[in-house]
């Protein structure tokens, strides 16, 4: 019996690489897949949870996977998700995906994990461990591109004011050093003030309002993302001229910009990490369940907002939430392709 | 009589109802490799709870326990690892700082929460300072520590069953158990009795911060790497887990071998309700209603000790 199921498996698998278009279903069908997610308190968050219950809710009804169930930690704590990790081990799980608390300190758990015979995809928050997968967010190129954008935008340069994400989180870290190795790249600019914003509009208003008055004339403001909006309300409650901010996708970020647009042709550019990246990570899960070879790092687009594109954002993005998009199967294979 | 008895098979009742409703659940879980993943992270927790259990016995509250176990952990991932000579003078120095806290709260009669809470801020410093992001790796003898598998038993369980046996021994056997629960108790007849007070809290401190430098080392040893937040929760669930083992805040009435019980418990209610399939929304409430359940039957039984004792 099990020699059968192996045979007509490696059959399956061999017509599945031959025959690339064709969809090899038929061997993911019995597997579960579970998503362990460390927080759930923001508005990116959210939208994260609802693309994946979108996505997997119509691959578990259309029979690609038996199931794919989401489990979030209730403290935002590294233990408490190492715990949980090994209770879906216990649960028999065929595959988990995971955001994790920290890059280091589930490791334990995931080479549990590994060593039970469980495929391991990490994203977002992704961890070290060797035998797991990892869909990383380039977040020093995003840092990067503001750069990029800018120098074409005002290629006489000048002074410009940095936002930070939260103090001691990597991906802040990660960012800023994209953001200054574009300074490096583009001499012009000059980083005159550097604040934290933390993510959050009501924090960035505040550290800006509080820094402005010690600022010379600001060309741009460099941001995480979550921080435009409160920025620009900084700015034009001190009687300044707003200048170019870059945004991060949020709904009221985009909204303050299509406004801006329309009144005064403001232009600017928006650049965030969209939250349907965990559907992204579950169609990989199912890839290498499915027995396609997938390598251990890769990388996914960031996605990016312009001048033109700003309208049809703006529509699908829901009040309070982020623009976003949900993979499929084929963009979780060209990005599997593309890493190769 | 019985209800002092009840009171003290309280906790291992209340880990044993558990237990059979997990294996209930999902008996995967009741293997060897089941119980090792149900409780091994358990045990660095078991440790601190017996850190914290000493402060209590002295009638102190320790805050810094949390930061002060990833402080060890950061420690233990990096100068253990790569200079072990300097790692543990790094360590031993740590439980030095543990018991002139301890000096310090007694001879400047501080409240030991405010101070604790001050320390919580310094070791979390040190933590980032050694670690600035996650990373390092545990030592090679603490991976292997807690990746042995003896014959029959898991690791989890044979280790908590030591760390019980150990501090049930120092604390309720030995004659410094005695003393510092004396102190916890009434330290004025402890220091009638010719014992200097200072030192027998500075030893309380010192004994409470080796606990937690093993809790340290060990969760590092189960989680390969360190980082610098990685056990933030361990603050509260050292409290709880005294209390939960039939500890009380103050008097001097602690139990080692049920704050163990109290740490495994614990533990076991989250996969419980991860089990369960409880949404997470819940299940902070779900934990704080199996404690209250707990402290509730407490209670219950103390008052009927009271009532049949005078």
């Amino acid at each position: 019996m099990n020699k059968f199921t192996l045979a007509t498996l490696t059959l399956a698998l061999s017509m599945g690489t031959t025959l690339a278009t064709f969809p090899a279903f038929a061997d993911t069908a019995s597997k579960k897949i579970a998503l362990s997610n460390n927080y759930a308190g923001n508005s990116w968050r959210q939208a994260m949870l609802t693309s994946w219950d979108k996505v997997t809710g119509a691959a578990v009804s259309s029979g690609v996977v038996a199931a794919a169930d989401t489990f979030t930690t209730a403290e935002n704590q590294a233990t408490e998700q190492a715990a949980q990790i090994q209770n879906l081990i216990l649960q028999g799980y065929d595959a988990i995906v995971i955001n994790a608390a920290s890059p280091t300190a589930l490791n334990g758990a995931v080479k549990e994990a590994c060593d039970a015979g469980i495929v391991v995809v990490s994203f977002d928050g992704i961890v070290t461990e060797p035998c797991a997968y990892r869909i990383a967010v380039d977040f020093a190129g995003m840092g990067k591109s503001q750069l990029d954008y800018l120098s074409e935008k005002i290629p006489d340069g000048g002074n410009l004011l940095e936002l930070r994400g939260l103090a001691g989180v990597f991906v802040d870290d990660e960012i800023s050093a994209g953001i200054h190795a574009g300074v490096a790249e583009n001499p012009q600019f000059k980083i005159v003030g550097s604040v934290h914003g933390d993510w959050a509009q009501d924090v960035a208003q505040k550290a800006v309002a509080g820094i402005l008055p010690s600022l010379p004339e600001i060309a741009a403001v460099v941001t995480q993302g979550g921080d435009g909006y409160g920025s620009a309300q900084a700015f034009a409650a001190a009687g300044r001229d707003v200048p170019l901010i870059i945004m991060g996708n949020r709904h009221d970020e985009l909204l303050w910009w299509k406004e801006q647009k329309d009144a005064t042709g403001y232009e600017t550019m928006s650049v965030s990490i969209a939250p349907g990246v965990s559907t992204l990570a579950f169609w990989v899960a199912q890839q290498i369940l499915d027995g396609a070879t997938v390598p251990q790092d890769l990388t996914v687009p960031f996605l990016k907002i312009t001048q033109d594109t700003l309208e049809e954002s703006l529509e699908t993005t829901q009040a309070g939430g982020v623009a976003n998009v949900e993979y499929t199967l084929d963009d979780a294979k060209a990005t599997i392709k593309s890493s190769m | 009589m019985t209800s002092d008895r009840l009171r003290q098979l309280l906790p291992a009742f209340s880990l044993a109802v558990l237990l059979i409703s997990v294996f209930y659940i999902q008996p995967r879980t009741m293997s060897y490799l089941g119980l090792n993943l149900l409780f091994n992270l358990a045990v660095p927790i078991a440790l601190a709870t017996i850190a914290q259990m000493l402060i209590i016995a002295v009638n102190d509250l320790d805050l810094s326990m949390g930061a002060f176990v990833s402080f060890v952990a950061c420690v233990a991932a990096t100068y253990l690892r790569d200079t072990p000579l300097l790692g543990v003078l790094i360590l031993a120095g740590a439980i030095g700082v543990y018991a002139l806290v301890g000096i310090l709260i007694y001879v400047r009669n501080l409240p030991a929460i405010v101070v604790t809470l001050g320390m919580s801020f310094v070791w979390g410093g040190l933590a980032v300072l050694i670690l600035p992001s996650p990373g390092g790796a545990a030592p090679d003898w603490a991976r292997w520590l807690m990746k042995t598998k003896p014959p029959g038993i898991p690791m989890a369980i044979v280790a908590s069953i030591l760390i019980a046996g150990i501090a049930h021994f120092l604390v309720m056997r030995s004659s410094f158990g005695v003393v510092i629960r004396g102190v916890g108790g009434n330290e004025r007849s402890v220091e009638r009795a010719g014992w200097s007070i200072l030192w027998v809290r500075a030893a309380a401190y010192a004994s409470a911060g080796f606990f937690a430098v093993l809790a340290g080392i060990l969760l590092v040893g189960l989680t390969t790497a360190a980082d610098a937040n990685i056990a933030l929760r361990y603050t509260l669930l050292s409290i709880a887990g005294v209390i939960l083992g039939g500890g009380e805040f103050t008097g001097g009435r602690v139990s080692p071998i049920g704050a163990v019980i109290g740490a495994l418990t614990l533990t076991l209610a989250g996969s419980f309700l991860s089990f369960l399939r409880i949404s997470s929304d819940w299940q902070i409430g779900a934990q704080g209603a199996i404690l209250i359940i707990v402290l509730a039957l407490r209670v219950l039984l103390n008052r009927s000790k009271q009532g049949a004792g005078d």
